[in-house]
């Protein structure tokens, strides 16, 4: 059972077994834990995938609002209008600033849209005629870049959380099917050689008791026989030496004993 | 995840598209030209005369060398030019946003994040 399997190179004692049983204690807590980050993700990530879906289907159609708005500008100019806004274009007036979500410990950029004020870069646009389709045109293509910009952070995310989903899934598989079969199997091995130690202690210390005992017999049998032969002559002689020794001698006395070779 | 940091300053749109959709959007305000010398555009009018080198270099400029813009805008029939370059391309930022243009409506089965989402629906 002991070498079954794969295990961590842990020297199998009492410490390291207190440790592997913290770590798969660990293990387990942080398993449940990610899994269930995980899932909070994954329930985002669909939400985000199904509005993507929608926005997608959205900007369509407000692109092709867009472009029915400048088709309207190009005919009421009278002319391709296209050359002078790429020439005069100088200075952004819409832009995007990224903000943070937080989803489960995950930062999430959300792009939000605004405009700098007191830059007109196509004042003189339209000026002869077509002016106000100028402007319809461009209040249109401003609504239409605030869906794209939503698209886009929508996307972000998107992106972002779909690698983020797969570092965690990769973190959970990894803990379930590696790191706690793993720290189970080392307990176990580790159990299993304490269990052999314990086993082979105590065959030790019968032994060692089955040999006191020998030899307390044996010390018994020749005290009992020096007493009789004492006993024997104490019938004439009255004065018995005090004796030394009597009785079993006591296994936990101070007395040293001899280390015992097998 | 390195690219977490690096989104704060960008604060412009780039767009790769035709004449008309250009047009557009720079009249909605998008347009920026950088401080001379440079005089970096952040757009590009594709027509049928532009190689694909050409659009190539510009994706590749606005996606990775400038560090100032947040959202690429694409026309979907110039992203079939280069379909191979902007499928591949997987960082968050910038975003890359495929827009239908007036001669061409939007297809979302050539869209590269759309066809993840499909398959990751397993459609």
């Amino acid at each position: 059972m002991s070498g079954a399997g794969d295990r961590e190179a842990v020297f199998p004692t009492r410490q390291s077994l207190g440790i592997m049983k913290a770590k798969l204690k660990g293990a387990e807590t942080g398993h449940n834990l990610l899994k269930r980050k995980s899932e909070a993700l994954t329930k985002r990530f669909r939400e985000i995938t199904r509005r993507i879906d929608e926005a997608k289907r959205k900007m369509g159609r407000v692109m092709q609002i867009a472009s029915l708005s400048l088709a309207e500008v190009t005919y009421a100019v009278g002319g391709n209008i296209g050359y002078q806004i790429q020439e005069s274009a100088k200075s952004a007036r819409f832009r995007i600033r990224a903000k943070q979500e937080n989803v489960s410990g995950v930062l999430l950029p959300a792009f939000e849209s605004y405009l700098t004020e007191g830059n007109n870069d196509f004042a003189m646009t339209g000026l002869g005629k077509g002016g106000q389709q100028v402007q319809r045109c461009r209040e249109t293509y401003a609504r239409a870049v605030e869906a794209l910009v939503e698209l886009a952070s929508l996307q972000t995310a998107f992106v972002i959380l779909d690698e983020v989903i797969k570092v965690v899934n990769r973190r959970v598989n990894a803990i379930e099917h590696v790191i706690i079969p793993r720290t189970e199997n080392t307990i176990k091995y580790i159990n299993s050689e304490l269990d052999e130690l314990d086993r082979e202690e105590f065959y030790r210390l019968k032994k060692v008791a089955n040999k006191k005992q020998r030899d307390t017999a044996a010390a018994d049998a020749e005290m009992k026989k020096k007493k009789d032969e004492i006993a024997a002559r104490g019938e004439e002689n009255v004065s018995p030496e005090p004796e030394e020794a009597s009785g079993p001698s006591d296994l936990l006395a101070a007395e040293e004993d001899e280390d015992v070779i097998f | 995840m390195a690219s977490q940091a690096d989104f704060r300053d960008r604060q412009f749109l780039a767009v790769i598209g035709d004449e008309d959709s250009v047009t557009g959007l720079l009249l909605a305000g998008i347009g920026h030209v950088t401080a001379p010398p440079d005089n970096q555009k952040n757009f590009l009018v594709v027509d049928a005369k532009t190689d694909n080198s050409a659009i190539e270099a510009a994706f590749e400029r606005f996606t990775t060398e400038r560090k100032d813009i947040g959202i690429v805008l694409i026309n979907q029939h110039i992203a079939d030019r280069i379909r191979n370059r902007v499928d591949t391309y997987t960082q968050a930022f910038p975003t890359v946003l495929e827009i239908p243009s007036k001669d061409h409506p939007y297809d979302p089965e050539k869209d590269s994040v759309l066809r993840r989402v499909r398959r990751l629906f397993g459609e």
